[in-house]
């Protein structure tokens, strides 16, 4: 309920959505002038694109996730409603989930057209190691986020706390959609394919258990 | 004696033995074959490496029973644990490119170990800016304890993530399943330097455990 609340909210404001849209044209723009196109096959560079472009779009969106609570006291307001905190942190989840999936949804076919990436052939797969790896993104992001708007310098504060949680996640869902681009089986990377889903798990048990702390008073 | 005096009696006598693991480093222990002088930083390198891995356990652990009991004394021991344990992940990220320079011929590579202790050091770091951007102490201590639950956990997974990488850095040769293959004087030379370390790991934990106390009492009063 807190979750379509959320999302209700933002479809009817679309600010979010749409600058949250640009950001992520923009950087996968800049992306092209910090190349030399002769030198570097454009498909050795596609995946750390791809996911450097969507990390910073996720960190943009759970800076937003709680700052629209705080303003005017709704936290509180939420707090104090018959809810239990964890299903608050699994709407809150969920919001985000769809919030970094659609611009997701935005900044896939742009990554395609601007960088001719073939992905036609593996495109399931490839919506697939997104969603896990998103996920992992969010169950930490949420978690995190919830915190820091309580400190000083939050959008600066979020940042450099998430990124290094962010890691494994990336460096896996580099790894598999550079092996999805290239045409190797996915057999090759289930190593990977194991340990994003193993992050997602552990992180979003660990994250709905500690995210009470973080709320109450 | 208070505890930020005992602390720099400790600190004190880790300081001088610390000169006796060069002395013994140096003067006593026979120089490796192959990597020549360069070697002789391991005896600084790998305990401090330990460390910094082993403070990031503390600041776990003593999160996980913070949460539960919620002892201020906890708290303070996990941001005295992570503020020693920055400066030990400092200390492994200077000793290596130094050996690595000679040795590798590169300061830098981004191999499973180097990229596993980078980390950590900007674990360490997130953990202690967010301490400094929260004012109110109970909120501080809660946030920063979930941090540190988080920070615990997130170190396996870094491993393995890094892992999955080939490594070019030297395995383990003391902690591993089989018998240790460092020669007896060599060892005896690690264990003491470890000794020395966990001594200043002590001595450091005691007195900034001591300047948070002051730092409370201060601002209660």
């Amino acid at each position: 309920m807190i979750a379509r609340k959320d999302l209700v909210l933002e479809f009817r404001t679309r600010t979010a959505f749409l600058s949250a849209a640009v950001f992520t044209a923009l950087v996968l723009t800049v992306f092209n002038f910090g190349r030399d196109p002769t030198a570097v096959p454009t498909l050795d560079l596609a995946p750390s694109i791809l996911w450097v472009t969507f990390t910073f779009a996720a960190m943009l969106a759970f800076n937003r996730a709680f700052q629209l609570e705080l303003e005017n006291d709704a936290l509180d307001a939420l707090l104090v409603s018959p809810i239990s905190r964890s299903s608050l942190y699994l709407a809150k989840f969920v919001a985000n989930c769809v919030f970094v999936g659609v611009v997701e949804c935005v900044g896939l076919p742009l990554f395609v057209l601007f960088f001719d990436v073939p992905v036609w052939g593996v495109l399931a797969p490839l919506a697939g190691v997104i969603a896990l790896a998103t996920v992992g993104f969010v169950a930490v992001g949420t978690l995190f986020s919830a915190m820091v708007i309580r400190t000083r310098f939050a959008e600066l504060m979020l940042p450099v706390l998430l990124l290094p949680f962010l890691i494994p996640p990336l460096v896996g869902a580099v790894q598999v959609t550079a092996a999805l681009l290239a045409g190797r089986p996915l057999s090759e990377v289930t190593g990977w394919l194991r340990l994003l889903a193993a992050y997602d798990i552990v992180f979003l048990a660990l994250a709905a258990v500690l995210f009470p702390t973080t709320v109450n008073e | 004696m208070t505890l930020a005096q005992r602390g720099r009696w400790v600190t004190l006598v880790g300081l001088i033995l610390l000169a006796g693991v060069y002395v013994r480093a140096l003067a006593f222990t026979p120089t490796e074959a192959t990597q020549g002088l360069a070697q002789k930083i391991y005896y600084i390198h790998v305990p401090a490496a330990v460390w910094a891995e082993m403070s990031m356990i503390f600041i776990g652990l003593a999160s996980v029973f913070f949460l539960f009991l919620k002892d201020p004394r906890l708290d303070r021991f996990a941001e005295a644990s992570a503020q020693v344990g920055v400066i030990f992940a400092l200390v492994v990220l200077t000793t290596g490119p130094i050996w690595g320079k000679p040795i590798w011929g590169t300061w830098w590579t981004w191999d499973a170990r180097l990229t596993l202790t980078l980390l950590l050091f900007f674990i360490y770091l997130g953990y202690l800016v967010l301490r400094g951007a929260i004012t109110d102490p109970g909120l501080r201590a809660r946030y920063a304890a979930v941090i540190g639950i988080c920070g615990l956990v997130l170190v396996p997974f870094i491993h393995f993530s890094v892992l999955m990488f080939r490594t070019l850095h030297p395995q383990p040769i003391v902690l591993k399943p089989s018998a240790p293959s460092l020669p007896g004087v060599m060892l005896v030379t690690l264990l003491f330097s470890f000794g020395v370390f966990t001594i200043l790991y002590i001595g450091f934990v005691m007195q900034t455990y001591a300047i948070a106390v002051a730092n409370e009492t201060q601002v209660d009063g």
